[in-house]
């Protein structure tokens, strides 16, 4: 099981790696859409990515909840 | 028990000629801006789009696919009259009743060719191809001519962004026959299947007849399901991603066509393979997207004779087909 800061290292890497975003900027108060600009499609990609690492299933409904970085890193958290 | 006399079999069969037609019509992001809530910007991010053709003459579907059918016709170097089987793959036709493939058989001047429509969507190409190569092989045609044609502009609601931007119309088409020797054979086995549990994510909508599909799931379906199935065709044909020449995938958003590219290099496809992008200006026009794309990448010279060349088809229902071809 890894920690909630494992979670949002991972986490951090997965959006660089989808959005091309600096690790350093993705923390848990941000918005997925509003701070870090990232579209919905790219959210499926970094969900898909984030079922692969964490052993997790982030349904599309699911994913529609997860407005900010803290939000997806709890589910994950709660899920895995 | 009466023993039946059956055909003769082939070795296979070869793609033998190619044709494609577009509306003339360009409409570019910037005129669906002034109509709709959205900006060119916002289009080529999210799909890769730039323009797109769509019918504004009143032009039939069966006009377009007759056009693009005697253009690879005269590419086959074929006459008419050799041509015995018309499969026409579309999911627009105005009416299910009658089908597409007769009378554009009949407008080509095809005599009376076993002809029928084939619904599967934006994987229509990759099936059409799939069975004619089987029933060349098995000696039941010999040369079929594979219509890939849609016109999406009747089917979209032109005041929803989420599919407005992205659809468009076109026609293209293909000629196979048989191989006369096993060296020369020019079409793999197909990898295809379907995920009718997925069917309610791409539909039209009964009260506008319009088509409606969601983005996130289709997206979701489409960068992790469908390069298994490209690999799965490779497989098949006894090859390994390393022998592909050029990948042309279903234009269905540029996004997905270079994840689904993205996963073959990872699994041992070239960089430089060279990967269809004619969404750009074509935009999604189903069935018609991949021999549309093969026609424009001949035309700039991104394919030729000899190549070996990645087919993927995948859309609705939800259906998917894939398969390695020979270019001719």
């Amino acid at each position: 099981m890894a920690s909630n800061e494992e979670i949002l290292t991972g986490l951090a890497e997965i959006v660089e790696e989808v959005a091309g975003i600096d690790t350093a900027d993705v923390s848990t108060e941000k918005s997925f859409v509003d701070d870090l600009d990232i579209d919905s499609l790219s959210m499926v990609e970094i969900a898909v990515q984030a079922e692969d690492k964490f052993g997790v299933k982030i349904p599309d409904d699911q994913l529609a909840e997860l407005k900010t970085v803290g939000d997806a890193v709890d589910y994950i958290a709660k899920n895995q | 028990m009466t023993a039946f006399r059956l055909p003769a079999t082939t070795p296979g069969a070869r793609l033998l000629g190619l044709g494609s037609t577009q509306p003339a019509n360009v409409v570019t992001n910037d005129d669906l801006a002034k109509t709709m809530d959205t900006s060119d910007q916002w289009i080529r991010d999210r799909v890769g789009i730039q323009s797109r053709r769509v019918v504004g003459d009143g032009t039939l579907l069966v006009e377009m696919a007759a056009e693009a059918g005697e253009r690879a016709l005269k590419d086959s170097g074929l006459e008419p009259s050799e041509i015995d089987t018309v499969i026409f793959a579309s999911c627009t036709m105005p009416s299910p009743i009658p089908n597409g493939a007769a009378q554009t058989a009949d407008r080509i001047g095809i005599s009376a060719p076993a002809a029928f429509d084939l619904n599967a969507a934006c994987a229509g190409f990759s099936y059409g191809v799939g069975t004619a190569a089987g029933l060349i092989r098995s000696g039941s045609a010999r040369h079929v001519l594979v219509i890939g044609a849609e016109k999406l502009s009747d089917w979209i609601d032109w005041t929803d962004r989420s599919t407005a931007i992205i659809f468009a119309d076109g026609a293209g088409a293909a000629v196979l026959g048989p191989a006369p020797d096993e060296a020369s054979v020019g079409v793999g086995p197909v990898a295809w299947g379907s995920a009718g549990d997925l069917a309610p994510t791409i539909f039209i909508k009964p009260e506008n007849n319009a088509l409606f599909q969601e983005g996130q799931s289709v997206f979701r379906w489409a960068t992790t399901k469908i390069a298994p199935v490209a690999l799965r065709a490779i497989e098949l044909a006894g090859l390994t991603p390393a022998d592909i020449d050029v990948f042309v995938p279903h234009q269905a958003n540029l996004r997905i066509v270079e994840a689904i590219a993205k996963k073959l290099r990872k699994s041992g496809a070239r960089e430089d393979m060279r990967v269809a992008d004619d969404i750009i200006l074509s935009g999604n026009t189903s069935s018609a997207s991949i021999p549309l794309a093969l026609d424009h990448m001949r035309a700039d010279g991104r394919v030729a004779s000899g190549d070996t060349v990645l087919l993927v088809g995948f859309g609705a229902g939800l259906s998917y087909a894939g398969q390695v071809i020979t270019f001719p």
